[in-house]
């Protein structure tokens, strides 16, 4: 059962567009070699406009989370959401969804590997992580 | 020339609505309303002695004329809960500056009755609309306890502390009368409460309440030959400052930047050294945000705070009492809690509290706005400093 949709703006279209095709496209600023997230047309960091999208790895490690009892709809409010905090090996953090395991303490480890994985609903394709090593 | 810090500007007037948890009655509006009056009468002054308001939720303008004010000075700034200790600060800057001479500080929600309330929209093109709704993270016990895990497991704590907590505010609340919560808890009840996003339980969440408050603020000077001048309370220092709008994106999910920040330029302005602090409200919209501050702010060291409150330092007796009214876990929590934390601070210091701390010199007041985005802090007196 999806959230709420996200309404892509100019800005942020690349990532979406990526999403779709399966992949996870952020942000890099050319002269501070990092990445970033979420995305805007400048290094939020040294506010270079030199910046280029890029497909990244999709590997990511596990920093927090918590496991909403009480989602709201359009989420069925009866199926607990793990909302994890999340960084990739790239650099950024982002928030996300943990899939692939049920949501119980005992099987979100802080720290542990995650691999991106993509949910594809009716109008958009949903970037979400699940544990690398299969538990 | 009067300084906005180090006793130049008093808060004069203070009170909240004359009703507070359940108020199915009033209106968003008439809670602003009412906390207005009541604040205006304490301080001894009516709505022609103001010429400056400053609110958070409905516009500047519709308070003041709904209460018939006609200002030369608004602030409508709108950081979250916190909202009203930048008021306070921008108040007393612009008291200093001779911008306004009193001002009115409201704040009022129906945030359980939902009475006059407008409708809730989150955006689904904001930042946190794209990167953080869509995950679920649509309320505050789904958002802003986002890094509480991270926080226990990088200092070796565990929920218990979270638990702890609760106890030692609840034990602020048992004998007054409009706290929300006033049943003793211990850390085994709270802990298998009914969840409500792992690892919060219930009770680590705040209470949804109606109500509001409202402070009247002016010049030191001014306050001297007000009825309310004795009871006077004086700002020495503050503080604000702002990550940014989603928890996701903090520079440090174990620590929040803008309460280092804030807080340390309240001890600066304030000339202030954490020994002089004999109080402190420490705005707990969820269990997990008083551990932050007391080591964001420098109360205690790193991976000490959770101890701390576990040994009763903060519960009566204890050597820094925090959020002796109950704080947002017990006493009330209708929205925008800041004002409530403001109130707290100054009853203790004028001595009229329901649990009464001896010899309250100094108040530090701390808050925060949305979810770890934006902090305030104020540093009260009962002395011109």
């Amino acid at each position: 059962m999806p959230g709420p949709a996200p309404a892509p703006i100019p800005e942020t279209l690349p990532f979406w567009e990526g999403a779709a095709d399966k992949e996870l496209r952020i942000q890099r600023c050319t002269p501070c070699s990092r990445h970033y997230f979420y995305p805007r047309p400048f290094c939020p960091r040294c506010g270079s406009e030199e910046v280029e999208w890029t497909t990244v790895s999709g590997d990511a490690r596990l920093v927090s989370y918590i496991i909403n009892y009480r989602p709201f709809p359009p989420f069925d409010p009866a199926t607990p959401v793990v909302v994890a905090l999340v960084e990739l090996a790239e650099g950024p953090r982002m928030m996300t969804n943990i899939v692939g395991v049920a949501p119980e303490p005992e099987n979100l480890e802080l720290d542990m590997p995650l691999k991106a994985e993509f949910i594809e609903y009716e109008d958009y394709t949903l970037p979400v992580f699940a544990p690398a090593v299969a538990r | 020339m009067t300084s906005m810090h180090r006793g130049g500007i008093a808060v004069v007037g203070a009170a909240e609505t004359t009703g507070i948890g359940v108020r199915p009655e009033m209106s968003v509006l008439g809670l602003h309303a009412e906390a207005a009056r009541n604040a205006l009468a304490d301080a001894g002054l009516t709505t022609a002695d103001v010429d400056g308001v400053a609110t958070a939720g409905p516009l500047a303008m519709e308070v003041s004329h709904h209460l018939g004010i006609e200002p030369r000075w608004l602030d409508g700034t709108l950081v979250g809960g916190c909202s009203f200790m930048l008021h306070v600060r921008h108040a007393a800057a612009a008291i200093a500056a001779g911008a306004a001479d009193v001002v009115l500080v409201t704040h009022g929600e129906s945030g359980r009755s939902r009475v006059g309330v407008a409708p809730w929209a989150p955006n689904p093109a904001s930042a946190s609309g794209q990167f953080e709704t869509v995950y679920g993270a649509q309320a505050p016990y789904s958002t802003f306890t986002l890094p509480a895990l991270r926080f226990l497991h990088e200092r070796g704590m565990t929920r218990e502390h979270l638990a702890q907590v609760v106890v030692a505010q609840r034990s602020w609340a048992l004998n007054n009368p409009r706290a929300f919560r006033r049943k003793p808890v211990t850390v085994e009840e709270v802990l298998a409460g009914p969840p409500i996003a792992y690892p919060f339980t219930r009770d680590m969440c705040c209470v949804v309440t109606d109500g509001g408050g409202a402070l009247v603020l002016t010049s030191a000077e001014r306050a001297k030959d007000l009825p309310s001048g004795d009871r006077a309370v004086y700002l020495l220092g503050s503080g604000e400052a702002a990550e940014g709008p989603l928890v996701s994106q903090m520079a440090d999910p174990g620590s929040f930047a803008a309460f280092r920040k804030a807080g340390a330029e309240a001890f600066r302005t304030a000339g202030i050294t954490h020994a002089d602090v004999d109080h402190l409200m420490a705005y707990d919209a969820f269990a997990h945000v008083p551990l932050y501050m007391l080591e964001d702010l420098g109360f205690v060291g790193r991976g000490e705070s959770g101890d701390f409150v576990a040994e009763g330092n903060t519960v009566k007796g204890g050597s820094l009492p925090m959020n002796t009214n109950g704080g947002g876990l017990s006493y009330t929590h209708t929205g925008m809690y800041g004002m409530f934390a403001i109130q707290e601070a100054v009853r203790q210091l004028r001595g009229e509290a329901v649990e009464q701390v001896q010899d309250v010199d100094v108040s530090f007041v701390q808050g925060v706005g949305m979810f770890f985005a934006a902090a305030g802090s104020l540093v009260l007196s009962r002395h011109r400093g």
